[in-house]
This record gives structure tokens, sequence and C-alpha cells, in this order.
């Protein structure tokens, strides 16, 4: 069943609540949007709807946690990374507090509202942080679990989600552990590291490369800070053969991280999928996705042209 | 809790305070004495009368909160802190130095008694309300202080928090504004008006009071007020003299940061103890 990573943090918000009387939730005027009015429904004292206000949101989300409250703030990605960077790198970040940043539509998947609203530098500004962890999940069982790992971790998190629909690849008996990498298909001939909605088009793109001969390895970086380094070592030792593939700028984020662990741990050949440096515009999330690149037959053509190179 | 029982108890920490900032800004050699100096009177009268804390025990849930929105007058608060017995006055000369305890701004994690990281200005409001929503989420008596600076009010995220103060009648706040007028470009008037501070408030829902921020009592009495106010957050526009005490400091720009010479320490030492 398809679900949004956001709808999956939603309900298990919801499920956190309820046994946790220290979570508190904060939202600037998109209780909808971020799918926080279950918990604002059901703990309404609880629930601080701030207005739009994003840079007062982080600092007092900061306020609340020095208290020994465990806030989670939901807006937009690109107004709470953006909007609110310094906050939360001063209030935040710096003083190590307790707070969770849990920002829906994060990416060009965000559709016809266009640019503006399109978060494609999110996991560029947010890694940037000492100390902040980083988390894009890939769907609503690991959204689930990322969340649950989140409030039970202390110091501050990131986690991105998206607004539409993503396939289901992680059952319930799949466990969830920050900071390490998820191995869904082991191939000699090629490594696919991706992170977020992008997990599903990587497996889509094995499936298809497998019937043309080329075995892929599908990593999923779901922690991309603290980025799991052995194990992205040991994948790209595999196959010789790396292609980064995300919602998000080829720079700053997960292909970014993976080259900064390569070039000084074992120097391959990467290849980054993303979005190559421009900015967004309106259409349907899936006219995006094909307009910037971001699909299985993309990830095909990029490992083919490992072996052009190769001939 | 009541340790400056009297008014002259006051003035005399005061004026030990406003020594130990003098002080420890030339033992530094940098450092904003002119911010630091203009709201010393307010910190005495927090510290040593009005709120609720211990220092022996900085971390204590339910001590009254405080939170020095406009960060660079870190020397006032070290000074208060340190007078007050969070840490020994030693420590004070090792005011930004490489390893202090006491950076340049005041950090929560290394500072006894720091209870927010500040400096970047106009968050300061924003963080007692999240810290007020504590108190009441848990049924805490504490109480929320913020100081604020007059300049910082020209960031936007200081009427955001406002408007969210009162907005939920958040009466357990109580702001004090260091009013002394003055910013690093020139007066508040010069580089962009702030006034009418006090309609400006009012309008945003808040209880307004204003005072002579250097006469103790008022402060005193003030504070109490705020306590006595419900329904709505209160702050206190505190009128103050940037570089109070010192002479060759007062209302000058010059004054905002930078060095003390041994020749100006003595100066400022002497105008301290009136002499």
């Amino acid at each position: 069943m398809a679900k949004s990573t956001r709808e999956a943090y939603g309900d298990t918000l919801l499920e956190l609540g309820r046994y946790n009387q220290n979570i508190v939730v904060l939202v600037g005027d998109l209780s909808k949007s971020t799918m926080t009015f279950g918990f604002r429904k059901a703990y309404p004292e609880r629930f601080f709807e701030m207005g739009i206000s994003e840079q007062d949101i982080m600092s007092t989300a900061a306020g609340l946690a020095s208290c020994g409250k465990i806030p989670f703030a939901s807006t937009y990605a690109i107004f709470a990374t953006g909007r609110a960077y310094e906050q939360i790198r001063n209030s935040i970040g710096y003083p190590r507090l307790n707070v969770k940043i849990a920002a829906t539509h994060a990416g060009i998947t965000v559709g016809k509202d266009g640019a503006t609203h399109q978060s494609i530098e999110d996991i560029s500004l947010m890694r940037g942080i000492p100390g902040m962890v980083v988390i894009s999940p890939s769907d609503a069982e690991e959204t689930k679990q990322a969340i649950l790992a989140s409030a039970e971790y202390y110091g501050p998190v990131y986690i991105r989600l998206g607004r539409i629909a993503v396939p289901d690849i992680h059952q319930k008996n799949y466990k969830f552990q920050l900071g390490k990498g998820d191995i869904i298909r082991d191939g000699k001939d090629v490594t696919i590291i991706s992170t977020g909605i992008m997990v599903s088009v990587a497996i889509e793109a094995a499936d298809k490369l497998k019937e043309k001969g080329i075995e892929a390895t599908v990593l999923n970086i779901h922690t991309i800070k603290p980025i799991d380094k052995d194990f992205i070592v040991e994948v790209s030792k595999r196959t010789g053969r790396v292609i980064t593939v995300e919602e998000h700028s080829i720079i700053g984020g997960l292909g970014s991280s993976v080259c900064e662990v390569l070039a000084e741990e074992y120097p391959v050949k990467v290849k980054r999928i993303g979005i190559k440096d421009i900015f967004g515009q309106s259409g349907t999330p899936e006219e995006l996705i094909r307009q910037y690149g971001l699909t299985s037959d993309e990830i095909i053509r990029n490992v083919e042209s490992f072996y052009e190179g190769e001939l | 809790m009541d340790i400056g029982k009297d008014t002259d108890d006051l003035k005399r920490i005061a004026k030990e305070i406003r020594l130990l900032i003098i002080n420890m800004i030339s033992a530094a050699g940098h450092g904003h004495a002119g911010g630091s100096l203009s709201c010393v009177d307010i910190l005495t009268v927090l510290y040593f009368q009005k709120m609720r804390i211990d220092p022996a025990n900085p971390i204590w849930d339910e001590r009254d909160r405080f939170i020095l929105s406009k960060g660079h007058a870190a020397p006032a608060l070290y000074s208060t802190l340190a007078k007050r017995g969070y840490f020994p006055e030693d420590v004070l000369y090792s005011f930004g130095k490489l390893g202090s305890m006491l950076q340049g701004h005041p950090d929560m994690n290394l500072t006894p008694g720091v209870d927010m990281s500040t400096g970047s200005l106009g968050q300061g409001i924003s963080v007692a309300n999240g810290m007020a929503f504590a108190a009441k989420l848990d049924n805490k008596p504490y109480r929320v202080y913020v100081v604020l600076g007059d300049g910082e009010l020209q960031e936007g995220q200081i009427w955001e928090a406002a408007m969210t103060s009162s907005h939920y009648k958040l009466d357990n706040l109580t702001a004090i504004l260091d009013f002394n007028g003055l910013q690093i470009d020139g007066t508040n008037d010069e580089v962009k008006r702030i006034q009418p501070v006090s309609e400006k408030f009012s309008s945003f829902g808040w209880n307004v009071i204003n005072i002579n921020g250097h006469d103790l009592f008022e402060i005193g009495k003030a504070i109490d007020e705020a306590k006595a106010t419900i329904g709505k957050p209160t702050i206190i526009l505190a009128k103050t003299i940037k570089g109070k005490g010192v002479s060759f400091m007062e209302n000058q720009v010059e004054w905002h940061a930078g060095t003390i010479d041994d020749v100006q320490k003595r100066r400022a030492i002497m105008d301290i103890n009136g002499e």
C-alpha cells in the first residue's frame, strides 16, 4: 500500500504522543499539510499552532527542549531549513538541544506550487550544522521507525519527508538503525546509493538492469548524517562503479556526502543523479520527476555510460 | 532567596558587578562594555532579589529561567553569576580565552547558571515563550525572564514572538528592555527608528511598564507588578544609559565594544567607586 512519508509521520506522532508525555508539536499554519492534525486533536495542550512564523517556531522549540520537552517542529522543508536556518543553527544546533525538525514537502515532488516551495537544498543546509543528525526515510515503515528512533535519540535531528505517496519497500520486520546503511539489492556490477523517495526508483532501475544482465547493489542511505562510511566503502569496493540518486540538488546532498567519503577512503568514479544546480518549476510530480531526470531510465542510462567508458 | 534585602545592599552589589565587568573586559582585551554596564542594575535585582534560583543547583527544575537575548552583554551576566556564587570570580579572567567556559556570547552547556545560549539577536522572546509553555504544561510555578537590547527590536522575529506571547497569554513571562538608545552604528533613531516601543508592545497585547532602569527600587517594583499581572505577558521598558557608571563611556556609541587600556581601567574604577 502506497503512503506518503508525511502521512506515516503524522500517524507515528499520534502513537508517540500516547506513551511519551514529553512529546510536543509546533507547526506554522500547516497542521493539515504536515499531517500533524491528528496529534492536534488528540493532545491539544501539547500542540502549539505558531502561525506563519518559522523563525519563532524554531527558537520556541529550543526553549521547550531546554525544559525537558521533546519538540517536533513541522512545516515545509523550504521554510524550516531556509527561513529559519540561523535559528536552527544557533538556538538548536549550537546548544545541542533535543529538537526534532520534521519537515514535509521536501524536493520537487511538491508539484504545482513550483520552485518557491520545492526544497532542493535542505540536506545541504542541515548537514552543515555540527552535530545535526539528518534522516531521509524512503517509505512509510522506515519513516515510522525513524521517527521513533529520533524521539529516543537525544539531540537535534532533521527528518526529511515528502508530499506524495511512495511504494512500500520495507515490511514490519525491518529494523531501522540510525546511522546504518540499509542494503536492499546485492549485485556485483554497479552500486546505486539512494535516499528518500528515490530508493524505490533505484530498486526499479536495479530490476530493469537485471533483465539486461547487469547486477546492481542498491544501498538505502536513510541517515545522511552521520553517514555510514564503512558500508559505503564496502559496497563501492564490490563493484567499482557508483551512482547516487536523490531528490535534492547534487550539490551538498547525498551525492556530495558519498563523494566526500569515497574521495578519502576509496577513490572510485561516482555519477550523481539529482537536481543539477537549477530550480524546479510547476508541474505534476510525475512530470517533474521526468523533467529533472529522477527516473529509473536515467539511472540505467548512467549505468550504461560506465560501460561505454570502459570499452 | 532574598540576599539583597534592601536597596543599599543591591547598590553595593551592582557596583561590585560593574567593577568585575571592567576588570574582566580589560583582562580579556575585548568585550561589550557599554551594553553590559547599562543592564547591571536589572540583572542585580533579578539575581539578588527577585528570581527563585539556587546557585548550588543551577539546573534545579523549578528555578526561574533567565535569557540574555542581547547575548553580547555576556560580561554583565558572567559577573552577576560569579557574584551570586555560580562559579568563582577568578574564572571571569578567562573570558574569551581559548578553552574558557566563558565564551564571547553565553553558552548554556559551558557556564553554570546560563539557561540558554544566545548571541544572535532577536531570538530571546521566542525561547522564553518555549520555556513559559513548558512551565504551564508541567504546572510548574517558575517564571521566565528575558533581557532584550533595544537595537534587536529591529529583528522581525521579536514581533513574531511578541505575538505568540500574547496570543497564548504567557503571564509567566517578563521581558525587560535595556533601553539605552544606542546601537553600533549610532542612536536607534539614526539607525532605524524603533519608537514608539510602548505603543508597539501595547498594541501587540502586552502589559507595558516604563521605568528608570538604574533605579533598583523601581526595577523591583516593576518585576512584582509583572508577576501580579494575569492573562498577558509584561514588558518592562527600562530607560538606561549605555556605559552607566563610567563617565567617559556613558552615552558614547564608541563604547559598544572594544578594549579597555590601563589608564581607562583606572579611571573607570575610580568612577564606579565614586572617587
